[in-house]
């Protein structure tokens, strides 16, 4: 744990979950649900002669984020990569489900994932399931789900699905966003296809800062949680509308996408024929430098 | 897996006056300890629930280590281990008694 006077300039990275969510949100207003002490945990995991999480990985509750009433869930990527279980994703829907009963100005998940917990995987991929689908109801409803990714397991497989479906994505350089991983990519289609250690590759095709120039992220911030806190504050003042016109529009967005970078075999290649400045070295300047940089055309659609 | 619990007698009562706090990760190489303040006073346990069967006399060692040199009367310490090393589990145990002479 983080003394409260150096959190805010604490790493995202490097903070556990209860540490990002005590530097996100206003100083000591995180109440927190289910916590570790009633040890809601795996029923499953024992069978697999594995140890367990007092909080099943997760942590959710509320709190304020400038004075106002947001919930909050976050998934702590070191306790088998974050992934979902059965309690791990029920802990998760129930906060989406009383979000819809009790309107709060926001939702926030930090996610850190690497999926789907394969020892309790059909309770897993059930709970990504619902909580795709609660996601998608509370928009609907008017409540902003901000996602905001910079951890080590990054968000993959359902929980890139997840994290696709929110209002807004805040992301740090760390961050990884994709539905199948590196590794999973490599043992169904080769090394040719993937080289899952080639680190460099891993985040040109889904790090955070390709994901933001595409616009699959709206928000790119330097890794610190004060950041994190900075871009979330300023996520939900500005989320825009869900309905049929907004998908119809993100559906021509992204076939328009298809279209015109479709043939690319890398990120590189996406940048040069969008025109982007210097587009073989977007991987290695600084923060600053490339926050300074275009995005490509219609990368800050509102469609998402 | 091994689940066991160690008991232990401690000279006073922890410091502080929260009632539980959590450190650590169940990750490899690491632990999470859950500690609460629901013993009497001169009573301190360590709960152990790991991953790498076979070492309990080790546990059983820096338990007794950590009552003599932190007297942790009154707290329980749940831990769920991922395989860490005495070292780490002495530091954890230190740090998680620290945590609960903090301010609630």
């Amino acid at each position: 744990m983080i003394a409260a006077v150096q959190i805010g300039r604490a790493d995202w990275y490097e903070a556990s979950a209860r540490d990002r969510i005590a530097g996100l949100l206003d100083a000591g207003s995180f109440v927190e649900f289910l916590g570790p002490e009633q040890r809601i945990m795996s029923p499953h995991l024992a069978q697999f002669d594995l140890t367990g999480a007092f909080d099943d990985g997760i942590a959710v509750g509320r709190g304020t984020l400038d004075g106002q009433a947001v919930l909050v869930a976050a998934q702590e990527g070191r306790f088998l990569g974050g992934a979902f279980g059965e309690v791990h994703g029920a802990k998760l829907l129930g906060l989406l489900r009383g979000a819809r009963e009790r309107p709060p100005r926001a939702v926030l998940l930090l996610l850190d994932t690497g999926g789907v917990r394969l020892q309790e995987a059909n309770a897993g991929e059930l709970a990504i399931s619902e909580v795709i689908h609660a996601i998608l109801n509370l928009r609907r409803s008017g409540v902003p789900v901000i996602a905001l990714i910079g951890g080590r397991a990054g968000a993959f497989g359902g929980g890139g699905i997840i994290t696709a479906c929110c209002s807004r994505i805040v992301v740090a350089e760390h961050a990884r966003i994709s539905v199948s991983g590196p590794e999973v990519i490599e043992t169904n289609k080769g090394v040719e296809e993937f080289d899952s250690r080639d680190r460099a590759l891993v985040w040109r095709v889904c790090g955070a800062r390709s994901r933001y120039l595409l616009g699959g992220a709206d928000g790119y911030v330097t890794g610190s949680i004060a950041a994190m806190r900075k871009a979330a504050a300023a996520m939900i003042a500005d989320v825009p509308s869900f309905g049929m016109t907004m998908l119809q529009a993100e559906q021509q967005r992204l076939t328009d996408r298809l279209h015109r970078f479709g043939a690319c075999r890398d990120a590189p290649e996406i940048w040069r024929a969008a025109g982007l400045p210097e587009p073989d070295r977007v991987g290695d300047i600084d923060d600053e430098a490339f926050l300074t940089m275009p995005r490509i055309a219609g990368a800050d659609h509102d469609a998402r | 897996m091994e689940q066991f619990q160690l008991q232990g007698k401690a000279v006073r009562r922890a410091g502080g006056t929260r009632r539980q706090a959590l450190t650590g990760v169940n990750a490899s190489g690491n632990l999470e300890i859950l500690v609460e303040r629901v013993l009497a006073d001169h009573e301190c346990m360590v709960e152990v629930t790991t991953a790498v069967a076979g070492f309990r006399g080790t546990w059983d060692a820096v338990a007794q280590d950590f009552f003599t040199r932190a007297s942790p009367g009154g707290l329980r310490f749940s831990i769920n281990d991922g395989g860490a090393r005495p070292d780490t589990v002495m530091l954890r145990l230190l740090q998680s008694v620290r945590l609960m002479e903090r301010e609630p």
